[in-house]
């Protein structure tokens, strides 16, 4: 039997809030399918099923506040036999019925639960087979921290901008906490690739037309291809590749707060193919429609803020990822070639990336794949 | 299309991408993107907006003369 369980939508999310559900007992669903929406902090989010079968047992209510992990559905995977009809068991208002089950945990997390009081009995471990690891401890630790009541209730709308300032303050925090990072920028000459795209665009309808957000986010995905390492994510002391780039965006709300979910296999995208994923992401993520795995899966961050005149971006990087790439604003500047000083279309490029994950020789090989490929944009 | 009617329209472009501004506060003259904190996808998305609704072209070289509400006035009136 599957389990659906809360799932971790933020790098310092302990806990959701279940929305809705999108199925009942006795629905077929495939993986991929938004089966519910989670409240997070910062978002309402579509939250999809990584199997295939038939819903057995809803065990979570909308309104139910459960800490990351939980199970909130069992489903009878593909060719396995129904089991018995479970009905969900009244429960108090915000707990959850819990099927019984055997303890497992590993040496050092009873060590830490017991040094930090923690019940691991109320611990849903994501170690292999369910096994309660040392990080499911310091969860479990974290979430428990009592969270003062406001002497006013805030208006929805304020208490949904501190929401996202909150989780946003956690994963920025543990960011500068844990991650060693080092910055390395580049100015690039963006001529060729601008009178590329402006005669890209001249074929296209206004609704087909790039942005060069779009032709940036392309060269950033070849460029990761020749410099694998600041792509993916730094766990358990070592980095560990992502074998699929998948772009995070970070994208600003007209409410306050930022999202950043990620362009899914950005790597296997056209410019034309980027630009429609990204045109299709900023809406839903303004509109509050995004999904699971588009909050979870980013591999690395890009952002830009050129639109605001920003000339250079020094980013932090989103744990547990290893590299931040960031835009500056594209405009005339004076340009050095050849003993010729002349006026170019340039933008600064940053790389924040983890010095635990890479050093800067290859922050610099990424910056320099990206500048060349900027200058070859037919290739891209 | 009147004048008025031009700026209702282009009015009804904004709020669509900007639900939450007041468009008609902004002067005639003022920067309408950083007025209103348009990013350069939502200030397609208006041109898009302003496209279906006037059935005028914007070819993508004349983003850079369409600065304020004034501007945005006279080029779809010359483009009528």
């Amino acid at each position: 039997m599957g389990e659906f369980r809360m799932p971790s939508l933020g790098a310092d999310m302990t806990a959701g809030t279940l929305v809705q559900w999108n199925v009942k007992p006795g629905d077929a669903v495939k993986r991929g399918d938004i089966i519910a929406v989670v409240g997070t902090e910062k978002a309402d989010i579509e939250v999809e099923v990584y199997e295939t079968g038939t819903i057995e047992t809803l065990i979570a209510k909308p309104g139910d506040k459960l800490p990351v992990g939980t199970p909130l559905a069992f489903i009878r995977v593909a060719g396995e036999a129904p089991g018995p009809t479970l009905e969900a068991a009244p429960t108090p208002e915000g707990a959850v019925a819990k099927p019984p089950r055997r303890l497992r945990a590993s040496p050092m997390a009873r060590k830490l639960a017991l040094e930090l009081g923690v019940d691991l009995e109320k611990i849903q471990g994501t170690g292999r087979g369910g096994v309660i690891e040392q990080h499911d401890v310091e969860q479990a630790a974290k979430a428990r921290v009592p969270v003062p009541s406001a002497p006013i209730a805030p208006a929805p709308a304020q208490a949904a901008t501190a929401g996202m300032r909150h989780a946003i303050a956690l994963a920025m925090a543990r960011s500068n906490r844990e991650i060693p990072h080092y910055y390395l920028s580049t100015t690039i000459d963006m001529s060729k690739a601008l009178a590329w795209l402006e005669q890209f665009n001249q074929k296209r309808s206004l609704e087909e037309r790039v942005l060069p957000a779009a032709l940036l986010l392309k060269a950033v995905a070849t460029a990761l291809e020749q410099t694998p390492e600041l792509n993916g994510f730094y766990a358990d002391d070592q980095l560990k590749i992502s074998k699929e780039i998948h772009l995070g965006v970070a994208i600003s709300l007209r409410h306050g707060g930022l999202m950043i979910p990620a362009i899914l296999f950005s790597g296997q995208k056209s410019i034309a193919e980027l630009m429609e994923a990204l045109r299709d992401l900023i809406t839903r993520a303004r509109s509050g429609r995004l999904r699971s795995s588009e909050i979870t899966e980013g591999t690395i961050t890009v952002t830009n803020l050129g639109d605001l005149g920003v000339e250079t971006v020094y980013g932090v990087i989103y744990p547990p990822q290893v590299a931040l790439v960031g835009f500056g604003n594209i405009a005339e500047r004076p340009w050095a070639d050849r003993g010729m000083l002349g006026v170019r279309r340039t933008l600064t490029a940053t790389l924040a990336a983890d010095h635990r994950a890479t050093d800067g020789h290859r922050g610099a090989q990424f910056l320099q794949a990206l500048d060349n490929l900027l200058q070859e944009p037919e290739k891209l | 299309m009147t004048q008025t009617e031009i700026r209702q329209t282009i009015f009804e472009a904004l709020r669509k991408i900007a639900p939450e501004s007041e468009p008609q506060q902004v002067g005639p003259n003022e920067n309408l993107r950083e007025a209103l904190d348009i990013d350069s996808f939502d200030f397609l998305n208006f041109l898009i907006g302003l496209h279906q609704r006037l059935g005028v072209e914007i070819p993508e070289a004349d983003y850079g003369k369409l600065t304020t509400l004034a501007d945005l006035i006279r080029y779809i009136e010359a483009r009528q």
